[in-house]
């Protein structure tokens, strides 16, 4: 068989049948306005060899560096097992495949990563996986608009304590068909979005959704029970987005409040995904059985064959856009079906107290972290309470200066709110995972220690 | 041979409409629409209280083959959504005449049923669809 599916000949006679000059005819309806017509920088032509090498020295450019920076991406370790199962034959495709049921493994493998992820989260039904996490909570709020039919209003309150990257998402994509985003101050205390600052945005119309990250971006922990009994009282549904790692810690969200929350979402990396410049990524999505049928993406059931045998089925397919066209649940139903592939070999192996280990010493490192650092001059906490494993230090001077120099020395100190959030002024975002040996810390903190101290003496 | 009672009025996209004693009319699938779609496993019917344009997709009913929308026939505003199938959907199927209805709703117009077909010209329809 020919390695090439469509040879000049074959490509000639599908241009003849449909009537059509040449291939680029086929996009005639993208604006000549909008064509790159050559890429920059990007040779025509290269050889293996050629490639391998210049890619070796652009790695090499990169560095080992310490990472001290979650915002949303953590590094965890990852079993040297998770990726050699997963790239085996049998599981290595980006997706479901087509004539899924021919494929019993794969739909098995599916099966189980949802029950795990249900159970996490406290919920009763996942779905096999989403684009990220970011796109995760743009197509809850638009499930919530879809599920919670006592709402007319498609007003979600989205805090400023979610990923700002994930409000940017969720108002470019659910924006235009309608929701409306409304912004919830935090308290400058606590880093916490506070009931009052709830409270004043629940006059005039109804509420369909308020968005709860835990812990939040700032690393804090949300008040999410009084959060989730609140938006319940006023018939709002709660979305909560969420840390995979710590639910083994953390109450999940199935448990919130009296009731629970209602749709569940979060960024799926830390489980078995390495950082890999931002992606390929997982969002997961669990939420209550009686609002699956609005729950966008694929889902996996467990049946029986006619002779009575177990079996693998997509199930409730009738969401989906080949049957249910423009008016599918779903905006990208993209099943990232490698990389929840993974994640699921990944919790396999850690198992419930693995994941709990990892969770507890995240945190225990970043406390260390944190308790070094402003035991020195120049750095304090920015909030009061409990976080996990990441929190907001505020410097006596600007933070861009001092990270360059710190990552000139090997050492990736953090994150720079102050593009994000400049009214808390010269504020730096540090994580510390399991992954940090108390040798990484003190590196750290003697390393900043130093540039401090000589920017004082200059 | 579709079951097609002669007191009720039809629409081409196999709705039947029951004017009520108070004035409301009841909305429902005809047997030939649920004899196509076959096993229904999900109902979805609208809130009471919305308000309905004539042609306007209403609510769904979801078989183990597709899920489709249902029309609303007539504008007016919904006053009750059939309770029963949210746990019973089959009841479209085993009676879509009497506990299958899917909405009542309060027309808008004075004669709401002017224009909707007749159970002789729904069956004339029927025949020429094939069905």
């Amino acid at each position: 068989m020919a390695f090439i599916p469509h040879t000049p000949a074959d490509v000639e006679a599908m241009l003849a049948a449909i009537g059509v000059p040449d291939i680029q005819a086929l996009f005639d309806e993208i604006p000549a306005s909008l064509r790159v017509k050559s890429l920059q920088g990007v040779p025509t032509e290269m050889n293996e060899m050629q490639i391998g090498r210049l890619m070796s020295e652009r790695a090499r450019a990169d560095g080992r560096p310490l990472c001290f920076i979650g915002a949303g991406a953590y590094e965890h370790h990852i079993p040297a097992a998770v990726w050699a199962i997963t790239t085996r034959g049998e599981f290595y495709s980006a997706y479901t495949p087509y004539q899924a049921e021919a494929s019993q493994g794969t739909l098995q493998l599916i099966y189980e990563y949802q029950t795990m992820m249900a159970s996490l989260t406290g919920m009763e039904v996942s779905n096999a996986s989403l684009y990220d996490g970011a796109t995760g909570v743009a197509e809850a709020c638009l499930m919530a608009v879809r599920a919670n039919r006592k709402s007319k209003s498609m007003r979600i309150l989205m805090p400023r304590t979610v990923n700002p990257h994930y409000r940017k998402v969720a108002a470019a994509t659910a924006g235009n068909q309608g929701l409306r985003f409304e912004e919830v101050a935090y308290a400058p205390d606590t880093g916490c979005t506070a009931l009052e600052a709830l409270q004043k945005c629940a006059a005039g119309e109804d509420i369909t959704a308020v968005v709860i990250q835990q812990p939040n971006f700032f690393g804090q922990l949300e008040d999410v029970d009084a959060i989730t009994d609140w938006a319940h009282a006023r018939g709002t549904f709660v979305i909560a987005s969420v840390n995979p790692t710590s639910l083994a810690l953390l109450k999940p969200p199935g448990e919130w409040g009296t009731r629970g929350a209602d749709i569940v979402v979060g960024e799926g990396q830390p489980l078995g995904v390495p950082l890999s410049s931002g992606g390929p990524y997982f969002g997961f999505m669990t939420t209550r059985m009686e609002y699956v049928r609005q729950m966008p993406g694929r889902i996996v059931g467990r049946t029986v064959d006619l002779s009575g045998r177990p079996g693998f089925t997509l199930t409730l397919q009738a969401r989906e856009q080949h049957i249910r066209r423009a008016k599918a649940t779903s905006n990208i139903c993209t099943n990232q079906g490698l990389l929840m592939t993974a994640a699921t070999i990944y919790l396999s192996l850690m198992g419930p107290v693995g994941l709990e280990r990892t969770a507890a010493a995240s945190h225990a490192q970043t406390r260390e972290l944190v308790a070094a650092i402003t035991a020195g001059k120049g750095a304090r906490r920015a909030f009061s309470g409990p976080f996990f494993h990441e929190s907001v230090l505020l410097l006596d001077r600007p933070v861009a200066p001092v990270l360059a120099t710190l990552a000139s020395r090997g050492i990736l100190g953090g994150l720079d709110l102050s593009e994000h959030y400049p009214e808390l002024g010269h504020a730096l975002l540090v994580c510390a995972t399991e992954t940090k040996t108390q040798a990484d810390i003190d590196s750290y903190v003697a390393a900043l220690a130093d540039v401090m101290q000589k920017a004082r003496a200059a | 041979m579709s079951n097609v009672p002669a007191d009720l009025r039809y629409t081409r996209s196999h709705e039947w409409i029951r004017t009520l004693p108070d004035g409301t009319v009841e909305i429902g699938i005809t047997d030939h629409a649920q004899h196509a779609l076959g096993d229904l496993v999900f109902v979805e019917v609208p809130e009471a209280g919305r308000s309905l344009k004539a042609g306007e997709a209403s609510a769904v009913v979801e078989s183990v083959k597709a899920a489709s929308d249902v029309y609303s026939p007539l504008s007016g505003e919904v006053t009750a959504g059939n309770p029963r199938l949210a746990t019973e959907p089959e009841a479209v199927n085993t009676d879509p005449y009497g506990n299958g209805w899917l909405m009542r709703v309060r027309p808008a117009a004075a004669s709401p049923t002017e224009g909707l077909m007749s159970a002789d010209d729904y069956l004339k329809f029927l025949e020429t669809e094939g069905g």
